[in-house]
């Protein structure tokens, strides 16, 4: 059951260039670790990805936002507003769901939510209502009166989601969503966030280091790596390069046609099993056919080519590329 | 509301509690040393052949530390997974992502226990004092005695602050509820220890600083006027007393985060 909850927002269509959060600069310093290095960079409104593997600085950079952490140098906006300077202002405005399971020991769900709301600002019974209202839009309305302590992973996934919900806020951060969830559960989630970014018009960042989650539920990737920003932008213009790519399966040496690969000015990004990625990139083949191209150079260098595939470039592809130039 | 939230906490916490039948038997035995004191009072009010056993000021001080047993259970019972059972949960990131500052977070914390605390303390307390004018018959006790008002609410009110911020403190230290506790207990018995032992070597009671306990007995009999019961200087106890809830606002300080930095 699915009820509009959700406040559905009129996004200006000029909406999607207007930052959300910006970065200038921002360091921040785990003892002699330096978890994000100068990183700037900006989240239009809409749904953004905040994508990279683990150990990024996905979270680190969400925590620095809510005021969880502060920057050892550095500026960092969220609405306009200096998260150093108005952070219970952007609370207020922000849904936050962490990335490890937490709740308010001794609590129902509904009794839960309805004090998120509370704490957020909400009258007791707005809050209570609403906690109804949101429990039924996770999908938790049948099990709202459970210790939330009896929850499964993924039903305690949800009622993250419902308690960064229930203030109605302008903008969601949502760390790893996914973890833990079935694949059924997993794609229910996604379909939440898609529905929230898409029709209820939320602003949200989803860091996560799965790649086909971003690229389900957002318009726009931020991808990290190493504490950096590595790549920026809408993931249509991020994929989509002049080039193509195709999948490519060769009998030989692997490793010095790779280099003649890289040589004709094409990437390679390996993939699971003996397949792997090449993107060539527009002019590399010379007037000639991409397919062609390959097939030619494989028999200069005696490489047998076993598969070959055109393939859609994915965001799999941007991160091994921005990860790549890393 | 800004700066509201810590009364959304404090409430919560205290109605979280009192649905626990436990903790309500504990509440209702907490108060049978008032029962007791408030048949004395209308005894020796009423019937002239017990006149002996009228309340003085000393009395109100004995029915304090009378209470000082229940509110070691309390502050065990409801402070010991104040912050400890948030830590275990989680619970810290969800509260401090919301528009609250992490003082009105302490605070609200801290006012459930201080509530319960003061409701077997500084309530019976006052309560008696009134019995005492409406069994008589009179003022003329209250204002023979004026002092014990703000007495009672003083030697409350401070008791409630040392075991509320000390419990805290060690809350915030912990993921357990029970080794919370245990500290707790560990705490308060062994800083008595130390000090007994030092009587026994020294002769002296101008140890008694060394005690938790006996620093706020030294201080509250001063309140109440009475003769203090060690030879340590009372401010020195009050020194003692004030430095301990400072250094437990600092340890609260330091362990209340949203996010917990391993280096």
């Amino acid at each position: 059951m699915k009820l509009d909850v959700i406040t559905t927002r009129e996004r200006p269509s000029s909406s999607a260039d207007t930052p959300v959060v910006l970065l200038d600069n921002v360091t921040v310093i785990y003892g002699s670790n330096r978890a994000l290095k100068e990183v700037s960079g900006r989240f239009n409104a809409g749904a953004v990805g905040l994508l990279g593997p683990n150990g990024a600085g996905k979270s680190t950079l969400l925590k620095a936002l809510l005021g969880f952490i502060k920057p050892a140098s550095g500026r960092m906006t969220v609405f306009d507003l200096d998260v150093a300077k108005h952070p219970l202002e952007i609370r207020a405005r922000i849904g936050y769901m962490p990335e490890t399971d937490g709740h308010i020991p001794g609590m129902n769900a509904v009794s839960f939510v309805a004090y998120c709301g509370q704490l957020a600002g909400l009258p007791a019974l707005d809050a209570m209502q609403r906690a109804h209202e949101v429990l039924y839009y996770v999908g938790l309305g049948e099990a709202r009166y459970r210790n939330v302590e009896t929850y499964s992973t993924g039903m305690k996934q949800r009622i993250k989601l419902a308690q960064a919900l229930v203030h109605d806020p302008d903008l969601l951060f949502l760390d790893e969503p996914t973890n833990g969830m079935d694949p059924k559960g997993r794609d229910e989630m996604l379909e939440l966030i898609r529905d929230l970014g898409h029709n209820k018009n939320v602003n949200l960042i989803l860091s996560s280091h799965l790649l086909p989650d971003v690229e389900f539920t957002c318009d726009d990737v931020v991808v990290m790596d190493k504490g950096q920003v590595a790549a920026q932008g809408p993931i249509d213009q991020l994929k989509g390069p002049a080039g193509r790519v195709f999948e490519l399966r060769i009998k030989g040496d692997l490793p010095s046609f790779v280099e003649v690969l890289h040589a004709a000015g094409m990437e390679c990004t390996s993939t699971d099993e003996d397949v792997m990625r090449v993107f060539v990139p527009d002019g590399a083949s010379r007037g000639r056919k991409d397919q062609a191209m390959l097939f030619a150079l494989a028999a200069q260098h005696g490489v047998q080519v076993r598969h070959l595939r055109p393939s859609i470039p994915t965001l799999e592809d941007v991160f091994a590329k921005a990860l790549g130039e890393q | 509301m800004p700066g509201q939230a810590w009364t959304v906490i404090a409430r919560a916490g205290i109605l979280t509690m009192i649905r626990k039948r436990a903790f309500l038997g504990l509440l209702m035995f907490a108060w049978g040393p008032f029962l007791v004191r408030a048949v004395q009072i209308y005894v020796t009010a009423n019937y002239p052949q017990v006149a002996m056993f009228a309340p003085t000021a000393e009395t109100f001080r004995q029915f304090l530390e009378q209470q000082d047993f229940f509110v070691f259970i309390v502050t065990i019972y409801v402070g010991a997974g104040l912050i400890a059972n948030d830590r275990r949960a989680n619970a810290l990131q969800i509260y401090l992502a919301k528009p609250l500052m992490r003082a009105e977070y302490i605070f609200g914390k801290a006012a459930i226990l201080f509530a319960f605390i003061l409701f077997v303390t500084l309530i019976p307390g006052l309560l008696l004092l009134l019995l005492q004018v409406l069994f008589a018959g009179s003022f003329a006790f209250l204002s023979k005695n004026l002092f014990l008002f703000p007495a009672i609410t003083v030697a409350a009110v401070l008791q409630a602050l040392l075991a509320t911020f000390t419990m805290l403190a060690l809350s915030s230290l912990s993921k357990s509820a029970r080794y919370v506790g245990i500290l707790y207990a560990g705490i308060l018995f062994f800083t008595a220890a130390i000090y007994h032992a030092m009587l026994a070597i020294t002769g002296s009671t101008r140890v008694s600083w060394i005690s938790l306990g006996a620093n706020l007995a030294q201080v509250v009999d001063v309140i109440f006027r009475l003769k203090p019961r060690y030879s340590t200087p009372w401010p020195v106890s009050l020194i003692v007393i004030l430095g301990l809830v400072a250094l437990s606002i600092s340890v609260l300080e330091r362990r209340v985060r949203g996010v917990e930095v391993v280096t």
